[in-house]
């Protein structure tokens, strides 16, 4: 259970990597922190004819502040991710989520543009950004684009990233005054992936009513899933009792989970119903200042 | 002939240059080119933990490593805890809590608890847990590793260790 061969570069800047990009093709990857590839080649479950070793480009690492939200570049570390103040005083949830990825010495090395790009259905920050609707930078030899969260998923470990593409930096906007956000979820054991996973943001206006939501839920599907119905149970209602419960349905509703060994997917729908109800309204209450 | 990367690494304090293809792991540089074996490797893709070492003071799955990706680091292994032949502080705590029965998990518990001493030097049993639970230990000595742990810490906190 050792890699296959490939050869290996090891590119100092974001133009030489994409350079090496365009040139491989589909016969490329790209190894960022390694804790989804490289088990991928022990295993030898892939087999790429060139590795593009992305970790000494420094310019694709680190976190800003941007308007009222984080930039964060694509190398960042999980583990910097969660420990930014940045991150914890603008975006919370983000802090919040990285913290469920695995283990301590996983999130050393993983990254979040890693995390993102390998879109496996039950990891953390896929939904974390669709409830954010975060906007992700793309880039190639031929420029950048930007594309948004929603949409950026569109299968089990697969991405609206294009053949020479590379995620370069994840942009997540500012939070509206009085809004509160959680991540919630149920694994197996600390640091498993998640049966079910949910974000959820609550904006209050200045009656307690909620002015704006936003549910993410990951584990229930192929893609992280976006609830707008359950969002839409919520605005112009106090996020309590009835409208809570309705919210926590037609999030339930929304997914499209499926039996394995860990969990039924009857169960899985029963575990989005109550966790959706509880990622909700501990988001309502933080709103609230509670 | 593959070819081969003349990379440098830092391990437990002494400087090595090594020629590494691309495509072998740091555990495997580490046990087999180095000889350093009291690095374990078990599930070769990052699920037990016990090959656990500190990259740049980092707690890190060297099965989950590139050993190139690795070069110019300082890498801490289970052998540079030790002062010749006086065990580490947690290592004594090991042997006297049974934080060990079989010990394939040992070196990569010890490592994981040698971070958390470091940077949280009174840490609840709770927050003991949630490290170790980054490894496995098939033995299902857990019990015995937390209590080594909560001794190495309040030794740690007193000054005090046993001879």
């Amino acid at each position: 259970m050792k890699p296959p061969r490939f050869e290996y570069f090891a590119p100092r800047a974001l133009d030489e990597a994409l350079t090496l990009l365009a040139g491989h093709g589909d016969r490329a990857k790209l190894l960022a922190g390694g804790q989804s590839l490289i088990p991928l080649l022990n295993f030898r479950l892939a087999h790429p004819e060139a590795l593009i070793d992305i970790n000494r480009i420094p310019e694709l690492a680190g976190i800003r502040a941007d308007d009222g939200g984080v930039a964060m570049g694509a190398l960042t570390r999980q583990h910097a991710v969660e420990r930014s103040e940045a991150v914890r005083t603008r975006v919370p949830i983000v802090a919040e989520a990285c913290r469920l990825i695995g283990h301590l010495p996983i999130r050393h090395r993983g990254t979040i543009g890693g995390n993102l790009a390998h879109a496996d259905p039950a990891s953390e920050l896929p939904a974390v950004m669709l409830a954010l609707e975060a906007q992700l930078t793309v880039a190639s030899t031929k420029g950048t684009r930007t594309l948004p969260a929603d949409g950026f998923f569109v299968g089990p470990l697969s991405t609206a990233l294009q053949t020479g593409e590379m995620l370069t930096e994840i942009r997540v906007p500012g939070l509206p005054a009085r809004t509160g956000g959680a991540f919630v979820e149920m694994a197996r054991r600390a640091g498993d992936y998640a049966l079910v996973g949910v974000a959820a943001l609550v904006t209050l206006d200045a009656s307690g009513r909620c002015r704006r939501a936003r549910v993410a839920l990951c584990g229930v599907g192929p893609t992280p899933i976006r609830a707008g119905a359950a969002e839409d149970a919520l605005v112009g209602q106090a996020p309590a009792g009835a409208a809570l419960d309705e919210a926590a349905s037609r999030a339930a509703a929304a997914t499209s989970p499926s039996s394995d060994l860990h969990a039924s997917a009857d169960f899985r729908r029963k575990l989005a119903r109550h966790f959706a109800r509880q990622a909700i309204a501990t988001a309502a209450q933080r709103a609230g200042g509670a | 002939m593959p070819r081969t990367v003349l990379i440098g690494l830092n391990v437990n304090g002494v400087r090595h240059e090594v020629n590494v293809e691309p495509r072998w792991l740091l555990v495997d540089v580490i046990r087999e080119v180095l000889g350093l074996t009291g690095t374990h490797i078990g599930c070769e893709h990052g699920v037990c933990g016990t090959c656990t070492v500190l990259v740049n003071g980092e707690t890190a799955r060297s099965c989950l490593m590139l050993a190139v990706g690795a070069d110019g680091a300082e890498i801490l292994t289970v052998e540079g805890l030790s002062r010749g032949d006086h065990l580490h502080p947690l290592q004594e705590a090991f042997r006297e809590a049974q934080g060990l029965q079989c010990g394939f998990c040992t070196p990569g518990m010890l490592m994981l608890a040698h971070e958390l001493l470091r940077d949280n030097p009174a840490p609840s049993e709770q927050e003991i847990r949630e490290a170790i639970s980054a490894n496995l230990c098939r033995c299902t000595g857990y019990q015995g590793i937390v209590e080594a742990v909560r001794l190495a810490a309040a030794r740690q906190a007193t000054g005090v260790s046993a001879g």
